[in-house]
This record gives structure tokens, sequence and C-alpha cells, in this order.
């Protein structure tokens, strides 16, 4: 990836993470290095590739080259990001911003099936991602790190096998109680930036986890391309229809569905997603200089993908 | 008088023919003599022109080229399955090497290819016993002596006959087809894989390369572009957009997955940013008419490489380096993701690519010089020659100079094609087709 110190294309070199200091002090630096030239730059490259991605041409299929190309962009952002602990940083204001929205049920029952696909996904890493006690720790991060992942990404749901049940709502991530505790929980840790001890505070086990966390996002964000074989609603899957279908060579159609992600917001239609996000402008080199601000413009956008 | 290879800031290009399409030109392709060009749109409309014969009464006007024959090569159609679209805009034409009096060409949309038959008529037989001259049938009893119809002249009439469909073959979009040596056969490419057809059947093709991993979740590379060795029959290369180009031997398996040779440059680490993989995307690969070289394009540069060295391309040629800085603007506006074509004139000495504002560039491998040019209106008033351009890329704008800044980015030239033999060349912007020629 980048090695430190690397000048980038964007801007100039981005400020360096400082090590040690008390926490008002690393706080106030996180807010700064938020606001840096070159992360709110890579920010905004970000969310331009995301609504690229959703914003396909419904009549014609998209072009797949194209897509591709955005798919890994947006993949190697996000493996930059949580190198630098941004990613978290982002996740968990998200997730304070969407713990005081209303949630339904079926939000909830959707993410605790997206949890045991996730653990399926995860393979040997963490045996069991929810409910999540705060004070574990470090795999309960490694979760947060992937739904986040998965959130950002684009509201996929290609985490749905076909056994599944496939009630699928994109952008639940945020609703799920166990990242409430998980937030509480690391209010206690320190704002650290350092890559290395942001984790659990012990440098060889973070690193550790630091890779691993690194493969699982490459995964979720490659779900990108989900591999749910036809969009159909019904709770069990008939029998017959599959068979009818099962020589189809779906995996465009999936694309096309997963990366406009607009199956079951029914409501915001691609222009209207983009129409909304312009209004409120993701404005990147704006003055203002406060964290908050910047977590709500994410708040704000986070919600209109989600759709609630 | 020895040859001498021509350098290209020595071309004096004079405009001979614009022509001005009814929908945005999509491909352009002269035929092997190059007495014949051809342009397939966006609406599925092939044009194909012709060079007029050397004229004693103007030799000055040596190969202009007339409006030969158009006709509907594709449709538009709808994919039931799958609720979308499929464009009738034609990707690529190929021409077959000529056998008989007829001319074959092959054009392709985003899933079917279709082999044309273009053949004149010139004469028509006259004198029916039964039919009238205007085809009515005449009362038989009014016949009252028989004759032998005889052929009479007439008017030349270019027929455009489709004598093969290839469809069905293709779950992803064609982008390019390539006509083999053997003429027998040819490939259709598309983003995941490649079919080898045989001309003569339309309801068989072998897969020779597939690319599509087994969990489309771990997609990360398409094949971008392929073509076939011009003389060795088993061989050709396909790029990808990641960069790399693989050559494949058919006689190796039948299924080509196994590279033969993988072309790759290792990346500049000092130039590295977000784009660099979207800019290290191989948009077009063409052998040298030797065979011995091929030329691939990327967003910023043309390469050269040998075949013999897959480690580094032997020549790079930078097209638009002014852009580098620009290309966070350029994703937004999905300019970054534009597909340049390139070729090569027929000596393989310079190879021509386009570029943006309606410029296009020419690369003299010999005597390492380059020019730009550009195809408007404006600048390419009949009988004056093409003047040189430049791009201003910082500090002080000289006269006649454009400023990156001022450069317009929806004026593209994606298609470009050299004739085979003379230094006659077609560029085409949006919708208009130059053809330009160098002064005698």
């Amino acid at each position: 990836m980048f090695p430190k110190g690397t000048k980038r294309k964007f801007s100039d070199s981005r400020e360096e993470p400082v090590a040690g200091g008390e926490d008002v002090n690393q706080s106030s630096l996180a807010a700064v290095r938020m606001l840096s030239s070159y992360s709110l730059q890579r920010q905004s490259l970000l969310d331009m590739s995301l609504i690229k991605l959703q914003l396909c041409h419904m009549l014609v299929e998209p072009n797949l080259c194209r897509s591709v190309l955005i798919a890994n962009t947006v993949r190697q952002i996000q493996e930059e990001m949580t190198q630098d602990g941004t990613w978290q940083i982002m996740t968990q204001a998200l997730s304070a911003a969407n713990a005081a929205a209303q949630c339904s049920a079926d939000r909830l029952v959707a993410t605790e099936v997206l949890c045991r696909q996730t653990e399926a996904a995860q393979g040997e890493q963490v045996p069991k991602p929810f409910p999540v006690v705060g004070s574990e720790g470090c795999p309960a991060k490694e979760v947060l790190e992937e739904e986040a992942a998965a959130a950002e990404v684009g509201m996929t749901m290609s985490t749905v096998s076909p056994q599944a049940p496939t009630s699928y709502l994109p952008g639940t991530f945020g609703m799920d109680p166990c990242w409430e505790e998980e937030e509480t929980g690391e209010d206690d840790d320190d704002e650290e930036e350092e890559e290395d001890s942001e984790e659990c505070g012990s440098g060889s086990e973070g690193e550790e986890r630091e890779r691993d966390s690194l493969v699982e996002d490459t995964r979720t964000a490659e779900q990108v391309f989900g591999t749910f074989e036809i969009k159909n609603p019904a709770p069990s899957p008939d029998p017959a229809l599959e068979e009818l279908f099962s020589d189809v060579d779906a995996s465009y159609y999936d694309l096309d569905t997963v990366l406009t992600g607009m199956q079951s917001v029914p409501k915001m239609g691609p222009y209207d997603l983009l129409e909304s996000l312009s209004s409120h402008g993701p404005s990147p080199l704006s003055s203002s200089t406060s964290c908050r601000s910047d977590l709500n413009e994410l708040d704000h956008i986070m919600e209109i993908i989600v759709g609630s | 008088m020895e040859a001498v290879s021509c350098r290209c800031y020595q071309f004096n290009l004079l405009l001979v023919m614009l022509f001005v399409t009814a929908d945005i030109i999509s491909t352009v392709e002269f035929n092997h003599s190059g007495e014949l060009l051809a342009t397939g749109d966006k609406g599925g409309r092939v044009v194909i022109f012709q060079q007029e014969l050397e004229s004693k009464n103007q030799p000055q006007c040596r190969g202009e080229y007339n409006v030969y024959s158009t006709f509907q090569s594709h449709e538009p159609e709808f994919d039931y399955l799958k609720s979308l679209e499929i464009e009738e805009k034609i990707n690529k034409i190929r021409w077959l090497p000529q056998k008989n009096a007829a001319q074959f060409l092959l054009s392709t949309n985003d899933k079917t290819i279709k082999l044309w038959k273009i053949s004149e008529r010139d004469k028509r037989p006259e004198g029916y016993n039964l039919k009238e001259e205007d085809g009515r049938y005449r009362d038989p009893t009014t016949v009252t002596t028989l004759r032998v119809p005889v052929f009479q002249p007439m008017d030349l009439m270019v027929e455009a006959s489709p004598r093969r469909v290839f469809a069905n073959a293709h779950t992803y979009h064609i982008n390019s087809i390539s006509v083999n040596s053997d003429c027998e056969t040819y490939l259709s490419a598309d983003d995941l894989r490649i079919n080898l057809w045989n001309l003569e059947i339309t309801d068989r093709s072998f897969n020779i390369v597939d690319i599509k991993p087994v969990n489309m979740e771990e997609l990360t590379e398409v094949i971008t572009a392929a073509e076939f060795h011009p003389n060795q029959c088993n061989t050709f290369v396909y790029s990808s957009s990641k960069g790399t180009i693989r050559l494949c031997d058919m006689r190796a398996s039948a299924l080509c997955d196994q590279h033969s040779k993988l072309f790759e440059e290792p990346e500049d680490p000092s130039n590295r940013s977000f784009f660099s993989e979207i800019i290290s995307s191989i948009s077009d690969v063409k052998f040298s008419h030797s065979g011995r070289y091929m030329m691939t394009r990327d967003y910023l540069s043309v390469k050269i490489w040998d075949l013999n060295m897959e480690s580094r391309p032997v020549e790079t040629y930078q097209v638009h380096e002014y852009l580098r800085s620009k290309l966070c603007s350029l994703y937004e506006n999905d300019c970054i993701f534009d597909k340049f074509e390139c070729c090569w004139n027929g000596n393989d000495s310079v190879v021509m690519t386009g570029s943006y504002n309606n410029f296009f560039r020419m690369f003299d491998r010999g005597y390492r010089q380059d020019v730009t040019l550009e195809a408007s209106r404006e600048s390419s008033k009949p009988r004056s020659v093409l003047k040189p351009r430049k791009v201003c890329t910082g500090g002080k704008r000289k006269k006649d100079e454009i400023s990156v800044d001022s450069l317009d980015f929806n004026k593209k030239i994606l298609h470009t094609a050299w004739h085979p033999q003379d230094n006659i060349i077609a560029v085409a912007t949006t919708n208009n087709l130059y053809i330009f020629q160098d002064k005698l």
C-alpha cells in the first residue's frame, strides 16, 4: 500500500500520526487529522466512487470494466483508510448517529442474518459476532470494521445465500444494537491514531488483527459483485422456479442490481440520491473545522443512503 | 532511390474528405487494400467509403473517398430475461481478406456478430418473356414470340447482405473481434471470455479464454481487447484492465487460460495514486504489420512491446501527460474511462492515437519525433496543410498554444485508422469523419 510519508498525488503530504499525549490532545489531533486535506479528498473520492457505482443506467447493462475499476478504487481507499484508522472513526461516528434513529423489527432481523453470514465468511476469525460485549475489545472491533466496510461499500447484502431468508434490506448495519454496546465500550479506549495501538493497546496483536481485518474488509468489499442469483423476494425459493433459472447466467444482473443497491429502497431512485447528495454537498474543502459538522455530514449522507 | 521511412512531422496532411454522420461514430477500419473504409456508428449503421481511382484530370485528388454503401447492420434489441436493452452500437468492424469480387466484413455490437457480403451489381437481365420490365407479369396470351434475356449495363448498385449471424455466445459485452490469418476462423472477446468461431459455422463456437471467477465477488480484472497475430494463426493476445497483456498459443491447450507470455511493466512508485490502476487499464492492443511488435494504449500513453520481451515495453510515448494532474476531475466526469484506440502506419514506422479537444497524435518511432494535430472544421481548410498544435502545460502560454484548462473534453478522438500502404488517415471525431492525405 502506501508507505508512510510517501507524497500523495492529491495534495501536500499529510500530517503524520502523533504518538503519545493525553486524551484531550489526541481527540483534537484526531479532528485535525480528519479534516486534513488529503483525508477529505480521499473521502470525497470514496463518496464519488460509491455514487458512480450506484448510478447505473437501468435500461442498458452497465459497463463491467468501468464498474470493476471503480470498485477496485473503492477497495483501495477502504484498505488505506482501515490502515490509518480513519475507517474506524468514521464508522463509529456513523453508528453513533444511527443509534438514535428508529429501527424497525424487520431491519433488526436482517442485520442478524447479516451477522450470521458474516460469521460464516470470517471463518475461524470471530466465533460469535452477535451479541457483542463492549469489554471484549478487539474481536468485536473486527466485526465492527467488517460490517462498517460492508455498509460503506455500498449497501450490499450479497451475504444472503440462497438458503437464508431473503428479506433483504441494505444499510441496516448501523441499527444493530450490538453496535451501541460496542460504542460505549470503545469510549474508554484512547483515541490513539497509531495503527499498532488503536486496536487493543497491544502492539503485535494489533498488527495481526489489522491484517486480518484488512483481509475481511477486502472480502466484504468484493461483495459488491454479490452472488445472489435472482432478485426473488419470496421467502422460500420455489424449486421449480430455481430450476427454471438455474442455467441463466444472472451474474450480470446481480452486478447491476447490487451496485445500484436500489432494489430494497424503493422510495429513492438513483436521481433522487444524486439530488439529495448534491444539495447537501460533500464540500470537502469547506472551512468548517469542527469534527462534529463533518460527522453530521457523513451522518446525513448515510441516512440518505440507508433511506431512513 | 532508397525508401526512406517517412517522418511524421514532415507529413503535409490535407483534408480530402469530411463526412458528417447522423450518429456518433464508434469504429473506423480500412480494408486490406485500403480501397475501402468502413465506419460503424451508434445507430447500428455501417457506412463504407471507396477510394476513387486516380484521375488524370485531377492528379491532386488521388484517393478521394466517396460513399460506396450504407446499410443497417444491427438493430436495437431487448433482452427479456434481464429486462435490459441491447445497444445496436457497432463496437468493431473487421474486414476479411478479399477472395473474389465481393467484399466481406464482420461487424459486431455488444452481443451479436454478423458477416456481411458487399457486392456490386452493374448489369441486369432484360427482355423476359413472361415479365414486363417493371416486374409485372404479362398476360400469357399476349406472348407470341420467344426471346433470350440479355444482360444490359445499369447504374452501379452496391448491395450489402448478411451472410452469417453469430449470436448468443456472449454473456458480457463484446469489445473485440479479430480475423485469423488462416481466413477461416476469428475470435470474439467480451469482458470475461474469448470465443473462437469458424466463419462458416454460426451455431457453435469454442471458448478459448475464460477469466470469470467462480465467485463474481472476486472479480477484479476484465478483458479489454484481443487480437490475432497477423502471421501466426495459433497466436493471439488479450489485454486487461490491470494493464497486462497475455499472449496465448492455441496449440498448447484447448482452453488458453494459461498464457504463454505475460507482458507487464512494473509500476512506477513515484507516480502512484488512487487512479494508478484505472489509467493503466489497456484500451486497445494492435500487432504491428510485421508481427514482431505490438502496441498498447492506456489512458496516458502508448507503449510498443517486443514480443520477445515481457518485462517492459521497448518504447513508451506520452500522449497527454499534462492530464496526469487532472485525474481527479477526469474521474469525476468519467473521461478517465474513455477507451482510445491506436494504429500503425503501413510500414510500422509511425503510430497514431487520439486525444481530447479533437487532437490526435502521431509518434515517429525511428526519428523519435511526435506531432499533435487537430481534426476540426476551423483548422482543416481545403488546400491548406494541417498545422501542428501545442498544449501549454504551465507558465506563459505562447501564441497558438492552447492551455490545458481550455481543452474540450467532450471533443474526443477515440477512433483512428491508417491506410495499409499510403499516408492516408481516417480520424473520427464525435460525428465527423475526416480523411487526411499526405500532400503530393
